[in-house]
């Protein structure tokens, strides 16, 4: 009983790597835009899919090697990413958001919440159309193999991804705390107005944010993608997860979001202790509504309005 | 001229439903036959999002949690103990609403983003547990025996009809709640929920029958859907795209409105349908791709969907006479007749000086926000028939101390009696109906709304019938002079002035025995403020007690009988103006000696 715990604890924390650094990308563009991205679910999944056919699909990364080419290809997948979703804000999400919509905020948020509706159903379909609705996977010999630590076995793919998750999350905040780019989105989340007088291009940050965001959350599905196999329909299923783990850490926290994720990560392997494993994502469901319900302060920020 | 205009919609609709109906008979294409139900269900579907959120604005994105169980309660309840669907459907309708219940107690608490990502959660929980439970596929038996008995028909017309008469029973509900107090209400409250909730709107109570009736639609869809298509799965009942699909239709076809879902259904469905059944074995997935593609061009172009579109259109082509202000329907309010009829005691004829009974009593009232103490041991005495006048700083805790009172926020410490009743812990409708009436430091108003409308809103609370809050609505008005021109002008068209008067007659609407008043004077001209002042000593002399946030100190000291004095959350003092003012705490504290320099003549 205690190594399944311990063993299930191990497992959530790989898990819960990945999970934190997806959450980090959609921290940044809720954090930055107040934009919630229902597609970003499906831009991981576009992450999934140009990692498999960096490394599987067309092979250009073989030459890397079978242990190498999944790593680059996941890296990789983020600036294809980051071009698609800064593509997407460019022409479509930018007429809902910004400088147009700061006066008209609920409104905003309704077309907002409602146009990336309408992109995940084109992204997560058109991905069927285009990749088919087989289940694939980045194939790594590393998916296969574990290192034993006592008894707890840590699945190898599953380590090298967590490892390359902190990694990114550590990188990206350093790019949010020390460079001019990284104080500008901030600035641009704290008051966009503000930031506008005072010289910041808002619509230029919230492009930034959004193909930062996605591209981030992108290199994590390329990372998941050589521990499961995925279909284009997995974004949904990722959205709550991504969610949960964004609100739990608190509004506009980059760390708050990536230790958010990697406390989901832990909720889900370990409620396969006591629950079926086809009920694990309810237990985030369940785990999403708890948060939202009983710590909503965290998540307005602004509770009270002035009458 | 309103019945006239219902009549019209009820004609309307029997006209859509005829001709549907005759052109499902004539199809005999059993495919064709389909898409027509199923045109029929998703309008259904529609309609039932747009009850709770195109009425309420509350995005719900789970609208399938109750697709899905009115579908798999009738199937269960069929395959597993023989009951026949003209049971079973019921049933599921009765699931449904208890679950819309439980998710509207739960769900409510949220606004906005969280609101609609929450819902999004229940049908993906739903999904894995049915998958979990083992009902991946569960197809109905065929009943060869007693088909009607199992609404089990060779005639796929008669589906179509079925269909049709669930679709036109919503749109009736639908029709019946647009011009309702329910729906008026939710409209309130979708364009300004603090507004709503001061004027007497009792808004999570009418956010729940909302969310029963919208759950009732979606179920008795889901329900009928599985009987047409004779097998449900986790994902054709609770899947994202059922969701997706009752909110696309609605926005496709207008938000708000019973005839956007249909519009959007008639339009969208048999176009995904046509291009799932011509090219899904090529391109799987068209379907979303469609509706995917619709919402983003809906939401670029028309946000509020066609019919607005058109409507916008034909409004501006023909500016419709408005029905004359029917002024002889009722006897003219009397100089002097008390505001609240016979309970309210009379001190009507206000005698400056003339100490009545104690109307608002605070005790000690404090509100701190974490650190900071906004209103800090505040105790306070308004007598009836009075007005009283609040002055301070800025940030001096005036506008909280209202906020205290009228229950938005709640006291940490003190009592608050108003004649008689505790207020504390009382949500704003019921300190509303209680007889506290107010407005706000920036005007609350409900832009998409008609002036009337605004102010009928706030009549409800004390309205038997919707005739009658619709007559004190226009007495309201006719008190601050807004009866006339105005009475159909769109709130967000008013000047300042106009706004300030119609949340006063808004607030007058609900019969109060008391007015808070929130720097109603800020932003007017001299000449608007001498009309704003006189309509305010009429309104108090009509009976109606008042305490009056305000800044602009000399017309204050000409209106109030009585000042009270905030700094820092703390009253500095009270007393008749004359004497406040020469107070040297108030003068440091707020006016300042060159105001009392100036001053001093005038007073003297």
């Amino acid at each position: 009983m205690l190594i399944d715990t311990l063993q299930a604890l191990a497992a959530g924390l790989l898990v819960g790597g990945t999970y934190g650094l997806m959450c980090v990308g959609l921290g940044i563009i809720f954090g930055v835009m107040r934009v919630v991205n229902f597609a970003h679910g499906d831009f991981m999944m576009l992450g999934m899919y140009a990692a498999y056919y960096l490394v599987t699909g067309f092979g250009v990364l073989a030459f890397l090697g079978p242990y190498a080419g999944p790593i680059v290809g996941a890296v990789l997948a983020g600036p294809i990413v980051f071009a698609v979703g800064w593509l997407l804000h460019r022409f479509l999400i930018a007429q809902v958001t910004g400088a147009r919509v700061v006066t008209a905020e609920a409104e905003g948020h309704y077309a907002q919440i409602i146009l990336t509706l309408g992109i995940a159903l084109v992204l997560a379909n058109g991905s069927l159309i285009l990749f088919g609705s087989q289940p694939v996977s980045v194939q790594t010999p590393l998916s296969r193999q574990s290192w034993e630590v006592g008894e707890i076995l840590l699945n190898q793919a599953r380590t090298v991804a967590f490892v390359l998750a902190i990694l990114c999350t550590v990188l990206l905040y350093l790019f949010m705390a020390r460079t001019t780019l990284g104080k500008a989105l901030r600035a641009a989340a704290d008051n966009p107005i503000a930031a506008a007088y005072v010289g910041v291009d808002v619509d230029k940050c919230h492009r930034f944010a959004f193909g930062l965001g996605v591209g981030i959350t992108a290199v994590a599905g390329g990372l998941i993608a050589s521990t499961q196999s995925f279909q284009p329909y997995i974004g949904f299923d990722f959205v709550i997860v991504m969610y949960a783990g964004v609100v739990l850490g608190g509004l506009g926290s980059i760390l708050g979001a990536f230790w958010g994720g990697l406390t989901i990560g832990v909720v889900q392997q370990m409620s396969t202790l006591i629950l079926p494993y086809q009920l694990q994502n309810t237990a985030i469901f369940v785990v999403f509504l708890l948060i939202v319900f009983f710590r909503p302060s965290g998540i307005f920020g602004r509770v009270t309005e002035r009458t | 001229m309103r019945r006239r205009g219902a009549t019209a919609h009820t004609i309307a609709i029997a006209l859509f439903a005829g001709a549907y109906l005759l052109l499902g008979l004539i199809v005999s294409n059993s495919y064709y036959q389909l898409i027509m139900t199923l045109v029929l269900l998703w309008a259904t579907m529609g309609l039932a999002w747009n009850m709770l959120s195109g009425y309420s604005g509350l995005i719900s994105f789970g609208h399938a949690v109750f697709f899905g169980l009115g579908g798999y309660t009738m199937t269960i309840a069929f395959v597993k103990f023989g009951v026949t669907p003209w049971f079973g459907i019921p049933l599921g309708v009765v699931v449904g609403v208890l679950a819309g219940i439980v998710i509207g107690l739960a769900t409510f608490r949220l606004r906005g983003h969280y609101f609609a990502l929450a819902m999004l959660a229940y049908p993906l929980a739903m999904l894995y547990v049915f998958e979990w439970l083992g009902y991946q596929e569960v197809t109905l038996p065929m009943m060869r025996d007693e088909p009607a008995r199992y609404a089990q028909f060779a005639d796929s017309r008669v589906y179509m009809a079925l269909a049709l008469a669930l679709m036109v029973v919503c749109m009736l509900v639908s029709h019946k709640v647009e011009r309702s107090r329910f729906g008026k209400s939710l409209l309130a409250i979708k364009q300004n929920e603090p507004a709503a909730e001061a004027a007497g709107i009792d808004a999570l109570s009418w956010k729940m029958r909302a969310m029963m009736v919208s759950a009732a639609m979606a179920a008795a869809a889901g329900g009928l859907y599985a009987v047409v298509l004779l097998v449900v799965t986790p994902q054709s009942m609770f899947g994202m795209l059922v969701s997706a699909q009752a909110l696309v239709v609605s926005l496709f076809g207008g938000v708000g409105v019973l005839w956007g879902p249909v519009i959007g259904a008639v339009i969208l469905v048999p176009l995904a349908e046509t291009l799932h059944a011509e090219l899904a074995h090529i391109v799987p997935g068209i379907q979303g791709v469609v509706y995917g593609v619709a919402i983003i061009i809906i939401m670029l172009s028309a946000p509020d969907g066609i019919y607005w579109r058109i409507h916008d259109r034909i409004a501006v082509r023909r500016a419709k006479p408005y029905p004359p202000f029917p002024s002889l329907a009722f006897p003219p309010p009397q100089a002097g007749e008390h505001w609240v009829g016979a309970e309210g005691s009379s001190t009507s004829a206000r005698v400056h000086g003339a100490a009545g009974a104690p109307l608002l009593v605070l005790d000690g009232v404090g509100r701190a926000f974490g650190g900071l103490k906004a209103v800090d041991d505040a105790s306070l005495t308004v007598v009836e028939g009075m007005i009283h006048g609040i002055i301070g700083p800025n940030g001096a805790g005036k506008t909280t101390l209202f906020n205290v009172i009228n229950g938005f926020l709640r006291p940490n410490a003190g009592r608050i009696s108003f004649a008689g009743s505790n207020l504390v812990s009382l949500k704003p409708h019921a300190v509303c109906r209680l007889g506290i009436g107010r407005t706000f430091q920036v005007v609350r108003a409900f832009p998409r709304m008609t002036v009337l409308e605004n102010v009928i809103v706030g009549a409800y609370v004390h309205a038997a019938t919707d005739a009658e809050a619709e007559r004190n609505a226009y007495v309201a008005l006719a008190r601050v002079g807004l009866a006339d021109a105005q009475a159909h002008a769109m709130a967000g068209t008013l000047t300042t002035k106009q706004l300030r008067l119609m949340e006063l007659a808004r607030a007058l609407a609900s019969r109060p025995r008391l007015l808070l008043l929130d720097e109603t004077l800020a932003g007017l001209g001299h000449d608007e403020l001498v009309d704003m002042l006189a309509i305010i000593r009429q309104v108090n002399r009509e009976g109606v007690t008042i305490v009056i946030i305000e800044h602009t100190m000399h017309a204050m000291v000409k209106l109030a009988e009585r000042f009270s004095v905030l700094d820092h959350g703390r009253l500095i003092a009270e007393g008749p103006p004359a004497e406040v003012v020469k107070n040297p705490a108030v003068i440091e504290a707020y006016l300042g000696r060159k105001w009392m320099d100036r001053a001093q003549d005038t007073l003297a």
